[in-house]
């Protein structure tokens, strides 16, 4: 047996956007075992529930992270929406699919940029980063931030989209896909990138559902589950199919989302035809009390949203499960017996999120 | 192989094209109508209710009723509008514009003067000894009719 040693990773280091660390135990070259440690940035959200009134504690819910905010704004909402027993308007449930989808736009645009950055790949992460400038672009003019969007309240949402900025929003989005369909070129055919990816990280299905993988790290191991399909906000009168991928690797991780992006393009596009007119919000009275669990389809995958009222303007409980912390146990596992290189390109496959994971 | 070369278009095209960078701040940024840059306010219309300090959900507005000053900590806002939303005057909006950057946290304290007090009406000695007479008579007029 060979000598083993232990490299301390992270939670500074160039490919990780966020502070985690892991100790790897190595064998020569090959990882045989990591210990993850997380709470670098723990900042303890859940429990400023307490402490702030229910409305304003949207504001503090969507600074979990600063990637999915308007998707942990949403799931909290519709969490105390089923405490209230509201029905929101039609519109107010599609502006919220658009921009979602968005989200899942920028998110996955921002990881692809990341991805081409950790093998190296330094033009493809600006050309990927450039394209996702214009998303933010959009959402600004849409909501008024550019990361932090504050348009949803309890009851629908507080700021409406006009019809000539829908279609704007539309052209631009048909131009981002033709760039991106060159950019997918280089991503999925070309020999350097798949000698990187290919064959790297394997989690096979088993795997995936029994250590609890969560959104495109689960599809991408041929597990075809999507909390979108439950049909919250407009999700039940769109048309879409859930993306998997059989081959289980990094490769096919890259693949879902890529082509998750096309997927968001068509979903916004039939949310765009679709959107009824009429009001964005109905007025929400009282004070809740109850409990509620709601599940939103991020990015990432599946965050859980729990909250538990007690009939004043403070929360007793609100628990937000994200999709990071489901997904370190098969980054873990995939760890096993990789190659020290591949390392960071297993660890950003997972789209790490270590905001959202810690709170 | 049919893999290489895949970038080789686009970097070509990257050669000829212009940069996707503005020459920013010799080209200023335009901000969209809805950007959410920083909170303003009109503090003559200010009534100073308090409701924007109870609303800000990072504490960074300070509003003290008796000295007439409304507070906001820069550095502390985080530009939610909820302030906004929430003021019954309306006096505050969200400028499209940043706050300037600083190296020191800065506070912005806007102060109102009180509004000034209804002055009395003055009148002359003649107006008055009228208006008593008047008075004394209207008096006698309700007493007679009270006997009838």
């Amino acid at each position: 047996m060979a000598n083993r040693t232990i490299i301390p990773f992270g939670p500074q280091h160039p490919v990780l956007p966020e502070p985690i660390h892991l100790d790897l135990v190595l064998e020569d070259e090959k990882v045989v075992d990591a210990i993850p440690k997380i709470g670098y940035v723990h900042r303890g959200l859940e429990q400023l529930a307490e402490k702030r009134d229910f409305n304003d504690y949207l504001y503090v819910i969507e600074r979990t992270c600063g990637i999915c905010s308007f998707m942990h704004g949403m799931g909290y909402v519709e969490a105390m929406e089923r405490i209230f027993d509201t029905e929101i308007p039609d519109r107010a449930k599609y502006l919220r699919t658009i921009w979602a989808e968005m989200s899942r736009v920028h998110s996955h645009l921002l990881w692809l940029g990341l991805l081409a950055d950790a093998f190296g790949f330094e033009a493809l992460f600006y050309q990927t980063w450039r394209l996702r400038e214009q998303i933010l672009d959009m959402f600004e003019e849409s909501t008024g931030g550019r990361v932090i969007f504050s348009v949803n309240k309890i009851g629908g949402v507080l700021k409406d989209m006009p019809k000539e900025m829908l279609q704007k929003f539309v052209r631009n989005f048909d131009g981002m896909e033709k760039e991106l369909k060159k950019l997918t070129n280089v991503f999925l055919n070309d020999y350097t990138v798949q000698s990187r990816l290919k064959g790297v990280g394997m989690l096979s299905p088993q795997d995936a559902v029994y250590l609890g993988a969560a959104g495109p790290m689960m599809r991408a191991s041929g597990i075809k589950i999507d909390t979108r399909t439950l049909g919250y906000a407009a999700y039940s009168d769109i048309d879409f199919d859930i993306i998997t991928s059989k081959e289980c690797d990094c490769y096919a991780r890259c693949d879902v989302r890529i082509q998750e992006i096309f997927q968001s393009f068509h979903i916004i596009r039939q949310a765009v035809n679709k959107i009824p007119d009429g009001e964005i919000s109905v007025a929400v009275k009282g004070n809740p009390n109850g409990e509620a669990f709601m599940r939103v389809e991020q990015p990432r995958g599946e965050a859980i949203y729990y909250c538990r009222a007690n009939g004043t303007k403070f929360l007793d409980r609100v628990r937000v499960r994200t999709p990071t912390f489901t997904n370190l146990m098969p980054l873990l596992h995939t760890l096993k017996g990789c190659e020290l290189a591949d390392v960071p390109l297993l660890i950003l496959t997972i789209d790490p999120c270590i905001s959202c994971t810690e709170r | 192989m049919a893999g290489l070369m895949k970038f080789t278009g686009l970097a070509l095209r990257n050669l000829f094209s212009k940069p996707a960078t503005q020459n920013y701040p010799v080209v200023p940024r335009e901000y969209p109508e809805r950007s959410r840059g920083s909170v303003q306010n009109d503090i003559d219309q200010c009534i100073f209710c308090g409701s924007c300090q109870r609303k800000c959900p990072s504490g960074a507005i300070t509003v003290d009723r008796a000295a007439r000053t409304w507070t906001i900590d820069r550095m502390g806002c985080v530009q939610c509008e909820n302030c906004v939303n929430n003021c019954p005057k309306n006096c505050l909006k969200m400028d499209t514009h940043y706050s300037e950057p600083s190296a020191e946290k800065t506070v912005v304290t806007l102060h109102s003067e009180p509004p000034a007090a209804p002055e009395k009406p003055k009148f002359t000695p003649e107006q008055i000894e009228a208006m008593k007479k008047a008075a004394a008579a209207k008096k006698a007029a309700a007493a007679a009719k009270a006997e009838e």
